[in-house]
Formats: C-alpha cells, structure tokens, sequence
C-alpha cells in the first residue's frame, strides 16, 4: 500500500500554495520532503490526512481517496496514520502518558493494562520513561516532541508523518529521533513522509528526498542524487546559497 | 443582454457616498449568514454524533461540574443582589398606592418568569461561553484539534456534544438554585429594610404563582445553556490565528450568546405566555 498525491491544487485566500504537485510514495520507504518554509510542506501532509481539503486533485491512501470517503471510513483510515506535529500539539488537559494513550482508547479489545504497557513502551523508546504523569506545561520543547512522537507511534501505525520531527532539538536528541525513523521503516516497514529542512538529518533517515518549490515538486531522488544535482535550485536550496537559484526559470 | 458596468455602479455609489455603507451592510449580512450557515452544519454534525456515547460519554460527568456545578456562585450572587433590588424597588413603588405584600408578589413573579433564567444565562454566558471558547480557540490555534482528528476523534462529538449536553442539563438546575435565592434575598431584604412582614411577603408571594411560571423558567434556562455551550464551541472552533485570533473569538462568543439570549427570551414569552 503506498500514498499517491495526484495534481493537488490549494489556494489561501490570493496565495496559490499548492499548484499542481504530484507525488508517490512507496510501501516502506522514507521520503523527505525538503523546501522553503511558506512552501506548503506542512499543507501537504495535512492535505494526506483530510486535515485540509484541496481545491483540485486527489489524495490516495491504503487505495482509499482521502478526499471523498465517509467520514468513518476516514477516521478508519486515520487509525493507520500517524501524525507528528511540528509543535507537538500535546493536549495540555492531560498527563503525558493520557496523550499518548489517547490513540490507543479508539482501538477495541485493548485492556487498561495493554494501554499501560504500551504507553510505557513508548515513552521508553523516545527516552521519555517515567514521564506518564507530568504534564506538558512542565516539559522542554524537546521532550514535547518526543512525547508528540510518543503519541504518534504508540497504535503501530502502517504509516507516519513527521513534521519538522528534529526542528529545535539538541543534537543528541536528533539523533535519537532520527535512528527512531530509521527503525520505523526497517524493523517495522513504516511508510514514512518527513518535512524537514534538516539535511543531514534527511540524508541519514531517507530513502529518497523530494524538493518542494513554487507549489510543485522540482526534484525527487536518492540522498545520492540530490547531492550530485546541478539543478540550480535544489543545490541552492542543500547547500544554504541562495544566489545560485537566482534568476532560474520555473 | 449587456453586462454589467461595476465602474460605473460603483462611481455612482461614491457620488452619493454610498459605496462604502453599503459595502460595510453587504458584508455584515454575508458575514451573518455565512455564520448562521456554519452555526447549522455545525448542529446537524452534534446531532448526528449523538450515537458515539463512547466519545461524548466519559467526558460529560467532569464538565457537568466544570460548567454546572462550579457556575452556581457566579449565579448566585447575581440573584442575591437582583432579590435585594427588586425588594426595594416595589417597596419604593407600591408605598401608599397598594398593599405592602405586593413586594411578595412582584419578587416572586419577577424573578421566576425574568430576571432569575435571563440574568443566570446572561452571568453564565460570560463565565462558560468565554471559557469554552476561549480553551477551543487555543486547542484550534496550537493543533490540538487537528491531533484529536489525526488519532481518529470527531472534535464535535470529543469538545461540542458533551459540553452542550453539560449546559443544557445544568443551567436549569443553576437557575432553580438562583430562583430560590433571588426570592429568599428578596424575603430577607423586605424583612430588614422594608415595613413588610415575613406574613405579608409569603401571602403575595402565592398571590400570584403559578407552577406553570417554574416550568417556563426551566424551560428558557435549557434553551439558554444550549445557546451559551453551542455558540461558545462554535466561535471556539472558528478560531484561526494566534492569541488575538482566541481574544476575538471568546469576545464574539459572550457578545453573540448574550444577544441570541435576550432575542430568546422575548421568543419564549411571546410563544409560552
């Protein structure tokens, strides 16, 4: 099973974010998605999971058109996605081990005590453990998105979206999260989408990258070929110099 | 058919100095009915997760305390002062023109069919209709409900069902409570202040009541904790923007809510009584 992304147009009042842009990715794969910030990154993993409607174009998931299907059908569906915010979006109502465990109460036949574990579990593996009862007011932006990560993980899903999952986080830190992707995918064989604007953190974790620019996709190949591009744009774009897409036509 | 020259309908308007009113009206109403249309897909949605009790169902005991049971103070010191005045006044009115036990009667009256459901609902739509939009509008601004739909929730049947049902279940027993102390305030005011016996305020306190007046009472207060939750989930989960975005939206809630119970109430009485 794969994500097609099929001619997405979206539009914010006069801003034309998403103008014609087409992806597929993978069973199992880890794709990053790489851009400018305002370029529609985050929009386009929200457009995935029917967060936001697009004005035009199709969204496939598990062979399913996200776009069209009935509300249960996609709530069905989401249980198979999970979803890592660029700034956690923990609901701060609650402990840390209730956030992560809210995914898990939609599954029927899990006991308290399997929720428990499983929360447990979770928050061990992004070296969170022992951290059930705090809340999120009381934890740094690191430890937010680990829990976010937590969260996103803990009901095993087929597929999962990061969102800008190293932004801000110490180095170690990174790391850790990064080596937790690459698990994901292949221990697990999660089909992963990352926006990031993280390149070392894209060259480690990726199958292949793709670069977002003006709306569309510009460039999509293996960490190999995004190094060795001389599309002026996307090298301008890796290697922080700005100069160089200067001036490039469309 | 020729189309139509928008320069010139609009450089006529600016003769007269009409574009910009007009403009202003023509906005207002779209935006009014923009709302209104929102407002309904937003009920026939709440309506129609009803059945997923599995959602709705362990959050509504806590918010029947959070919107219910920690409101009763606010509701409460409104009525007391509200008993107090009404006392004074008909004491001031009736002195020399009718018998003193008129107090009994106009307290009662008053505050049961008036002043003791709307006062309640207006007091209440500042403290939960704030509250609730105020918490949607961040949950919305910080993704928090873009994390419960993510994990497979309807933010309508997780946030709006059990805070509706909430106000709609406790703002009638809040209002029995208010009635209850606006009336005794009155009873207390008339015995300390007023020449009124404690004989005279009960015999024009049943003078006039009817049960009916209760029922009418509770039936405005249900209708009321309706408006106050669902107008308060609604600009709630309208909310975009940051903190401003959450000052708006919990400053329309309190407003619209307020003005949607005043426009009630002259409904219920021209229908019930």
């Amino acid at each position: 099973m794969s994500i097609e992304i099929k001619d997405i147009h979206k539009s914010f009042g006069e801003d034309h974010i998403l103008q014609g842009f087409s992806l597929y990715v993978r069973e199992g794969e880890t794709l990053s998605i790489i851009g400018p910030s305002g370029a529609g990154k985050s929009v386009t993993l929200k457009t995935i999971i029917g967060l936001i409607t697009p004005d035009s174009g199709e969204v496939w998931v598990d062979g399913k058109n996200v776009h069209t299907i009935l509300r249960p059908e996609l709530y069905e569906l989401r249980r198979q996605v999970g979803y890592v915010f660029q700034f956690a979006a923990l609901f701060d109502s609650m402990s840390v081990g209730e956030n992560v465990a809210m995914g898990l109460r939609r599954i029927k036949g899990m006991t308290e005590g399997d929720i428990q574990k499983r929360v447990s579990y979770c928050l061990h593996i992004v070296d969170l453990g022992g951290a059930e009862e705090r809340r999120p007011a009381e934890l740094s932006g690191g430890m937010r998105k680990r829990a976010g990560l937590a969260r996103a993980i803990a009901t095993q899903p087929k597929y999962l979206l990061y969102d800008e999952p190293t932004t801000g986080l110490d180095p170690v830190t990174k790391t850790t999260i990064d080596s937790l992707i690459s698990r994901m995918s292949e221990e697990l064989g999660v089909t992963g989408i990352v926006v990031t604007h993280d390149m070392e953190s894209a060259y480690g974790i990726s199958d292949r990258i793709a670069m977002l620019h003006e709306g569309s996709i510009r460039f999509v190949g293996t960490p190999d070929d995004v190094r060795g591009t001389d599309d002026p744009v996307v090298k301008g774009f890796v290697e922080g110099r700005p100069e160089l897409s200067r001036n490039v036509p469309v | 058919m020729a189309p139509i020259r928008h320069d010139v309908e609009d450089s006529e308007f600016e003769l007269h100095g009409l574009s910009a009113p007009v403009r202003s009206v023509g906005r207002w109403v779209m935006a009014g009915v923009g709302s209104v249309g929102k407002g309904g897909h937003l009920a026939a949605r709440a309506v129609g997760t009803l059945r997923q009790v599995d959602i709705w169902g362990p959050r509504l005991v806590p918010l029947l305390v959070t919107i219910g049971v920690a409101s009763i103070p606010i509701a409460l010191f409104t009525l007391t002062f509200t008993g107090m005045v009404l006392a004074i006044q008909a004491s001031y009115t009736f002195t020399g023109t009718v018998p003193d036990y008129f107090v009994g009667a106009l307290v009662g009256k008053t505050v049961i069919l008036e002043l003791g459901p709307a006062l309640t609902a207006l007091a209440l739509a500042g403290r939960v209709g704030a509250s609730i939009a105020s918490e949607l509008g961040t949950m919305r601004v910080t993704e928090q409900i873009d994390a419960l739909e993510s994990l497979a929730y309807d933010p309508v049947a997780y946030l709006v069902v059990p805070r509706v049902l909430a106000g709609m279940f406790m703002f009638p027993v809040i209002t029995v409570f208010s009635l209850v102390v606006g009336i005794v305030a009155g009873w207390l005011t008339s015995l300390a202040m007023l020449d009124v016996t404690t004989p005279e305020f009960v015999k024009g306190l049943r003078l006039f009541f009817d049960t009916y007046d209760v029922q009418f009472a509770l039936i405005k207060a249900w209708s009321f904790g309706l408006v106050v939750t669902g107008v308060g989930c609604f600009y709630g989960l309208q909310t975009s923007g940051g903190a401003e975005g959450v000052g708006h939206a919990t400053t329309r809630a309190v407003v619209a809510g307020s003005m949607i119970i005043l426009v009630l109430d002259a409904f219920w009485a021209a229908v019930l009584l």
